[in-house]
């Protein structure tokens, strides 16, 4: 049976081997059936236009949507029957969906292979132990043709669960090359663009973006919200089609910054697209910055005690005294401070706790005025670890001397001190 | 070739094929299955005929031919037909019947019993079976049906709370009263351990042992057997022409070189039927009217699809940012002697890189690497290392400790096969010196 290429492009030879692999449908299977692969291989979709291509009876379900048992084993029966009456499918147990499968085979009358693919396989690891070993083995329990593919991103190896499953036989979708993804997304251009048009503006793409993506995803959404930019110009008339160098040089900027939030997706696209909208005049690549959603405005107060405990965080305690007592003379080079060893650094172990006492100290000394000790400030504080600035370390019993981390990372202290003229680097051990 | 051909094409096809994907159901010949298979026989015939109660556990591997025994037994037993009228069979399987009373209501509906329970309700699980257990008295010669119980799985009945329903089994096994056959079917070699004290003196410590004691010879040997067919493929000259054609064939094939070197390479790693009907399935399945025999290319194609690494695989598909954050992992794993590392410092390797040498990977800003680092934790390349200071909301997730599961020769082979790898990052994954 041939199959039609342009529907799934690039994947001609896994349709070729599954179909060959399912052979006639009276025939038996291999009872189970691993799939694997990474992300946006084209599994989901290879076996979907497969299954609804040879016709016969199957059902796709999802692991993430079918939380617990009873709403995996209730899906696929809905989906075997064609019945959506979701009362008379209730089944909590594997016995019951053995019964209810045969039940269900039998009034069907089908007398061919019936397949049920699980999407998604690397979450039945997590529920009870039995339960995979249990479906890979449905063929022999219910003694009835059935057919078990497991699609995922993890190779066989990870599902080795100690109780011993039988190994299914392992179906490998290799990821697409750069070429067959310029095919693939040539052919979801929009409709009405000329072919050679959209497959330089690919190629530009994955030039890109190609060597910190090779997601089909991502790509075809990087895509798709650029290509208006793209060909703004051409639409307004300023350059034409052919002028591939002026294109280029028009929309690098634009590509240049999406590559620089590539996945985050801090702003939702209709924002992005409107950003980047280009004037009707067609010259002003004018980039309105992305609004940074990364700083939040505090109280003065609150400021320096953050300032106050992200030094006591990344400061041994022992340097303290260098920091912020006057005139507490020079530190003796000794041949032990010169090797500062690179895994001592603070900032790659990671914060550490510090108490109460010793930040209060550290913001007495950095802030100039007088500011008495009132419950004004120590409410800020807690302010703070609610803001998830700062963290509570310590059993919550402990209000004699409660110890705190700072859990914010050098760049959003270095910009809050900046607001307030205050130079943080001179005081962190570790940049000196 | 004509259409006839063509249908015993199709024929030989689907009868080889039932015979690789259908387990429990040996093609081939294992002396050591038939002198259990007499065994386990004669034990049953006992149970049948004379009304004994008996109780017997097979233990083997998986893959060993448990299932294969016990079918032939009761094929056996059902093909002498005096038995075949009152003989009851009751099958669980341990990975169904996950509770008692879920074994009990199935055991009730094997035996046709449902109408008899009706709405009685019994106060113990014993009662209940006893009650069954007595409905079966038939009037004739007030004799009762001889039943076998074959339990599935047995270590997960053993697992089950209090282990109350191999107790009455045992029991009323030990008791004499009515014919009771419970044959054990398990893989763990130790089964008897998981049984209470209790439940192991009713039983009667009678074990069926079961491995796989093939040679090499044995294992090439299957691999003919279940390829040639036989005369039950059909009668008339045509059919007898082809069984013969092809039966030549698969002995040409079986003595090839190449398909002899593949077959001691996979009775090295193990020595079950199922991977080598794995590696027959491919070729087998490709049998069309372009491809009519099996070729000693297509068993090697089939064999380089199992020996493939899947690790290798995945590494395949990393973009070049994951494969450089890899390759700084595995850089710190080897200066820091397998302790864990954490991404900031991942981040500061990379950073290293970056700047001094290749002038490509740097406009990256810190959130895609991270990114892209969590991207290899889902795919089960890192994997967090439990420290037991860590308190899990108060860490955050640039300083988690985390170990790399990939191996350095491992990394060394992708970063070769990777296409499209640029000099740089090759000439890095080399040595962690910059």
């Amino acid at each position: 049976m041939s199959h039609d290429s342009s529907a799934i492009p690039a994947r001609g030879k896994q349709i070729e081997q599954l179909i060959s692999i399912f052979g006639d449908p009276v025939d038996v299977t291999m009872p189970a059936l691993f799939v694997y692969g990474h992300s946006s291989c084209g599994k989901t979709i290879v076996l979907n236009h497969v299954l609804e291509k040879l016709k016969v009876p199957h059902v796709v379900v999802n692991c993430t949507e079918c939380y617990t048992n009873s709403v995996l084993f209730s899906a696929i029966l809905q989906g075997l029957s064609g019945d959506n009456d979701l009362g008379s499918w209730k089944c909590d147990n594997l016995n019951d969906l053995a019964r209810n499968l045969r039940k269900v085979y039998e009034s069907q009358g089908w007398n061919e292979t019936a397949y049920i693919v699980f999407d998604k396989a690397e979450r039945l690891r997590d529920r009870e132990v039995n339960l995979l070993p249990a479906l890979i083995n449905l063929q022999e329990l219910t003694s009835l043709n059935f057919c078990v593919i497991l699609v995922s991103e993890l190779p066989w190896e990870k599902f080795y669960n100690g109780v011993g499953i039988r190994q299914p036989f392992i179906v490998f979708f290799p990821d697409y090359t750069k070429s067959e993804l310029g095919e693939i997304l040539c052919h979801c251009r929009p409709d009405g663009v000329d072919r050679e048009f959209y497959q330089h503006y690919i190629s530009i793409v994955l030039a890109v973006f190609s060597l910190a993506c090779r997601d089909l995803r991502e790509l075809k959404h990087l895509s798709e919200l650029n290509f208006s930019t793209y060909c703004a110009p051409v639409k307004a008339g300023k350059f034409d089609e052919g002028d591939k160098h002026k294109l280029w040089k028009h929309v690098e900027p634009h590509l240049k910054e999406a590559l620089q939030q590539l996945y985050l997706r801090k702003v939702s696209s209709e924002e992005w697209m409107k950003l980047h909208d280009i004037t009707e005049s067609g010259d002003a690549t004018v980039l309105k910055p992305v609004k940074n959603s990364d700083t939040i405005e505090l109280p003065f107060y609150s400021k320096f005690l953050l300032i106050a405990a992200y030094i006591a965080s990344y400061n041994p305690a022992s340097t303290d005294k260098r920091f912020f007592v006057k005139n507490a003379g020079r530190m003796k080079k000794t041949a032990r401070s010169m090797k500062k060893d690179e895994r001592k650094n603070s900032h790659l172990r990671g914060p550490h706790a510090f108490p109460l006492d010793r930040m209060m100290a550290i913001f007495y000394s950095i802030v100039d005025s007088r500011v008495p000790p009132t419950a004004n400030i120590f409410s800020q504080i807690s302010t703070l670890v609610t803001l998830h600035l700062l963290a509570k370390i310590g059993h919550e019993d402990e209000i004699d001397c409660p110890r705190y981390k700072c859990t914010v990372s050098l760049d959003f202290i270095s910009a809050v001190a900046k607001t307030m003229n205050f130079d943080i680097v001179r005081y962190l051990f570790d940049f000196v | 070739m004509s259409k006839m051909d063509k249908t015993l094409l199709e024929n030989a096809k689907s009868i080889i094929k039932e015979r690789l994907c259908k387990s429990g159901y040996s093609h081939n010949v294992r002396a050591d299955i038939d002198i259990a298979a007499l065994d386990l026989g004669n034990l049953l015939q006992r149970t049948v005929e004379f009304g004994e109660s008996n109780s017997v556990l097979v233990v083997g591997a998986k893959g060993s031919g448990k299932s294969t025994l016990i079918n032939r037994v009761l094929e056996d037993i059902h093909n002498d037909s005096k038995n075949a009228k009152n003989l009851l069979i009751v099958k669980l399987n341990g990975y169904l019947q996950t509770d008692d009373r879920i074994a009990l209501a199935e055991i009730t509906r094997q035996l046709k019993l449902e109408n008899t329970i009706g709405d009685k309700v019994f106060g113990s699980f014993a009662e209940t079976l006893a009650f069954l257990l007595e409905a079966l008295r038939s009037g004739d010669m007030s004799k009762s049906q001889p039943i076998i119980i074959i339990l599935e799985e047995f270590d997960l009945f053993a697992q089950h709370k209090n282990q109350t329903l191999l107790y009455n089994l045992f029991d009323i096994a030990q008791a004499g009263t009515t014919p009771l056959a419970v044959i054990g079917i398990t893989c763990r070699l130790d089964v008897m351990e998981l049984l209470e004290k209790r439940v192991k003196s009713r039983f009667s410590h009678r074990q069926i042992y079961i491995c796989n004691p093939s040679t090499l010879e044995n294992y090439v040997q299957q691999f003919t057997d279940v390829l040639l067919l036989d005369k039950a493929f059909g009668k008339t000259a045509k059919h007898k022409a082809f069984v013969k054609k092809w039966n030549s064939h698969v002995e040409n094939l079986t003595k090839n070189s190449s398909v002899l070197e593949i077959l001691h390479k996979q009775f090295n790693y193990c020595k079950e039927a199922s991977p080598l009907h794995q590696i027959l399935f491919l070729p087998v399945c490709s049998l069309s009217q372009e491809h009519q025999e099996i070729t000693p290319a297509d068993i090697a194609e089939s064999s380089q699809l199992i020996f493939n690494d899947s690790k290798a695989n995945i590494l395949h598909g990393v973009s070049v940012l994951e494969l450089c954050l890899i390759i700084a992992m595995s850089h710190l794993t080897n200066i820091y002697e397998g302790e864990p590392f954490n991404f900031q410092m991942v981040y500061n390797e990379f950073l290293k890189f970056s700047q001094k040498k290749s002038h490509i990977l740097q406009n990256y800003t810190k959130p895609v690497v991270l990114k892209a680092f969590e991207h290899l934790i889902e795919l089960e390349l890192l994997k967090t290392k439990d420290h037991f200071m860590t308190h899990s909301g108060k860490l955050q997730k640039e300083y988690r400790p985390m170990i790399l599961l990939v191996d350095h020769s491992q990394l060394r082979e992708a970063v070769a096969k990777y296409p499209g790898c640029p000099t740089d990052v090759k000439q890095w994954a080399e040595s962690s010196i910059v």
